[in-house]
């Protein structure tokens, strides 16, 4: 469980959804924003949601699920975004995985046991001449290789 | 004393943060008034993260610098790569769209104004939305997302239809690997992005723009959403465009991951609300787009590119480029390359000249063993295809196409069958689902590739006939140009096919 998260509840929900709902085509900027407050989209949000745009709860749940960015439960606390499109194969993007993925005791892309991180691919982060590239907690990596990526973890995770 | 550190995202994720950061303490440790500006970047992502100093007699650069050169930099005693003007492979380009990125503070509108910016804009509010679309047409400018389209067409078909509500959307969901120009002019220019889209408001009618943007590029949705902020603070964007009387105003809607959404029609239902699944063309967007009404969808650098053929004039853009390829075009050079970064250049440069004079060739110092054109729905390009002249027709007539212009350069350890596979795997998560060829196609694509590296002879003709199918029915690029990558591959490098051990059977 992630303690830095609040629990959603449905005042909260509300008023996320009705900060953006004035907009045209409101429904992605909706899940946006609840995602900034959850780190996904909590299954509660969906009937109210659908409730106030008028839409069923099949089409929102359509919605949600059609869009890689939103998840279904939190990520780990520290996030790892490698990039696996073409530019950053070419500079051995799909063996700094690996190894990043082998350093941290995964076997796939996933989140560790202990919920500390997430590793998940990254279909171009628009760092093609600098690759391979990375995002570590929203921090941009170029040039990036798996023993980097894991100091900046072992530094996020260190007590303060 | 002022000093530029690129906020761009290569530029970042190399380090500049950290440079900016040492150069500030430096400063302030020694008393000196220093003025630090964050820039956007020159697109030598190569010399990345790059300092240029400006003590009164022109900005000299500083490459790969570190925090530890922050006392050298502000010495003048580190290693310089002099005028950051002179170095080749700024001096060798020809910049339109791309003349201010790097060179002023991308969130300066005074800034912007004195290096040409808005003149476009001004001049096209003295003119007809008919004349508007007749500079277009005659400037030659085709749409920069890779399909080609002809600009001033397009808008004409929206100025003409009725409605009570037109839109203007740019397409910044840049998806493909190998292509960065998009958020390269966002986070080192977004005023012009801005000017170009307001143009086009004026020419079509339409008075709501949006920018579509993919939410992997953090930094770029950032400096466009405060860019947008300023430009409606300066009344360049509102109800009152400069003092025209004139309504134009946009906003950010920002993507979410899925890559089918830079296919128009799917961004436009994503825009929507909507799952981001592909619409049946007709009808066309510019008559049935955003919300039902008419729309332009262009891409950032065909909108970006708006402000400087108004600014200089239709004619001298159209007097660069090559055949029906005219202007410039932003070329990005990526992936295994020595000399990585963004080159506008004139259409017409040969793909060899690209990527070893400009590029330098590998980074690992192998030899090429081939360049994929136009991102991951774009052909391999082998050596002996080299002398092809960087154009829409001369790319299709080598059986591909240049995309969105971004090159992703592989030495010879590239196993090309693994890439082949790759895309049909690609292309299999990332199909929206609608067509059949491409949502069924893809998968079976990645099983008969799988068949190809079993050694299964007769796998090879499946996958031709797969990829014909997909070509001849998908219904938009991302099935119907994934047989591209793999075709071209299965075509230049049959040895990674299997072909040796097929003919020695």
């Amino acid at each position: 469980m992630r303690q830095d998260l609040a629990t959603p509840d449905s005042e909260t929900i509300r008023a996320i959804i009705a900060a953006e709902r004035h907009r045209e085509g409101p429904l992605l900027p909706i899940l946006h924003a609840l995602q900034a407050e959850y780190d996904h989209i909590p299954e509660s949000a969906l009937p109210l949601i659908a409730e106030a745009l008028a839409l069923t709860r099949a089409e929102v749940h359509g919605v949600v699920t059609f869009y890689h960015d939103f998840r279904e439960a939190p990520a780990g606390r520290h996030v790892v975004k490698v990039c696996r499109a073409e530019a950053c194969q070419s500079m051995g993007a799909n063996d700094m995985a690996a190894r990043l993925l082998d350093l941290l005791g995964l076997d796939g892309y996933g989140t560790l046991p202990d919920g500390s991180v997430t590793v998940e691919p990254v279909y171009c982060l628009g760092l093609c001449a600098c690759a391979p590239a990375a995002m570590v907690d929203g921090t941009l990596l170029g040039r990036a290789d798996s023993p980097a990526i894991a100091a900046k973890l072992a530094k996020a995770e260190a007590p303060a | 004393m002022k000093v530029y550190i690129p906020l761009d995202s290569a530029a970042v994720a190399l380090g500049a943060d950290d440079v900016a950061d040492a150069i500030r303490a430096e400063a302030s440790a020694r008393g000196l008034d220093v003025q630090v500006i964050r820039n956007g970047t020159r697109g030598m992502v190569f010399l990345e993260p790059l300092v240029e100093v400006d003590c009164g007699a022109g900005r000299i650069g500083y490459g790969n610098a570190s925090p530890a050169d922050a006392g050298a930099i502000l010495d003048g005693t580190a290693d310089d790569l002099g005028p950051v003007e002179d170095i080749p492979y700024l001096a060798k380009q020809t910049r339109l769209t791309f003349a201010r990125c790097g060179v002023i503070d991308p969130l300066s509108l005074s800034d912007y104004e004195a290096h040409g910016g808005l003149a476009g804009l001004r001049r096209a509010i003295a003119m007809s939305g008919e004349e508007i679309v007749e500079e277009v047409k005659t400037s030659g400018l085709r749409g920069r997302g890779g399909a080609g389209f002809p600009t001033g067409i397009k808008w004409d078909t929206v100025r003409q239809a009725q409605a009570d509500q037109k839109y203007i959307v740019c397409n910044a969901d840049e998806g493909d690997s190998g292509t960065f120009a998009d958020r390269m002019i966002m986070e080192g220019d977004p005023f012009c992005l801005i000017e170009g889209m307001a143009i086009a408001g004026l020419a079509t009618g339409a008075t709501r723009g949006f920018v579509y943007l993919r939410s992997e590029y953090p930094v770029a949705i950032g400096v466009m959403e405060e860019a947008i902020r300023r430009a409606r603070g300066a009344k360049v964007l509102g109800d009152d465009v400069l003092a025209s009387g004139r309504t134009f105003d946009m906003e950010v809607r920002v993507g979410a991951g899925a890559y089918v959404c830079g296919e128009e029609t799917s961004l436009l239902n994503s825009l929507e609300g909507k799952r981001g699944v592909v619409r049946a063309k007709p009808p066309l967007p510019a008559l049935e787009g955003a919300f039902g009404k008419p729309t332009v969808v262009n891409n950032v650098i065909s909108l970006a590119t708006v402000p400087v053929i108004f600014e200089k004039g239709a004619q001298h853009y159209a007097d660069f480029g090559l055949g029906r390829s005219r202007g410039t075009i932003p070329l990005q050079i990526a992936g295994n390359v020595a000399r990585g970064g963004l080159f506008e250049t004139a259409f017409g440069m040969p793909l060899g000249d690209i990527v070893n004079d400009i590029g330098g060739g590998t980074a690992s110092g192998r030899p090429v063993k081939a360049v994929q054109v136009g991102g991951p729905l774009g052909a391999y390009f082998a050596p002996h295809q080299f002398d092809t002249p960087f154009g829409y027709e001369e790319f299709d007539g080598e059986g591909g196409l240049i995309g969105h212009a971004g090159l992703t350069i592989f030495d010879d350890s590239a196993d090309m069958l693994g890439m082949a596979r790759f895309a049909m795997e690609f292309c299999a998560v990332e199909s929206c689902g609608k067509c059949t060829p491409c949502r069924i196609g893809a998968v079976r694509g990645v099983e008969t590739l799988d068949r190809i590296a079993a050694g299964d002879p007769a796998a090879q003709e499946v996958l031709t006939d797969l990829c014909d199918t997909m070509t001849s029915g998908s219904l938009c690029a991302l099935g119907g140009f994934t047989p591209y990558p793999v075709m071209s591959a299965l075509r230049l490098f049959p040895e990674d096919f299997g072909a040796t051990k097929e003919a020695a059977e």
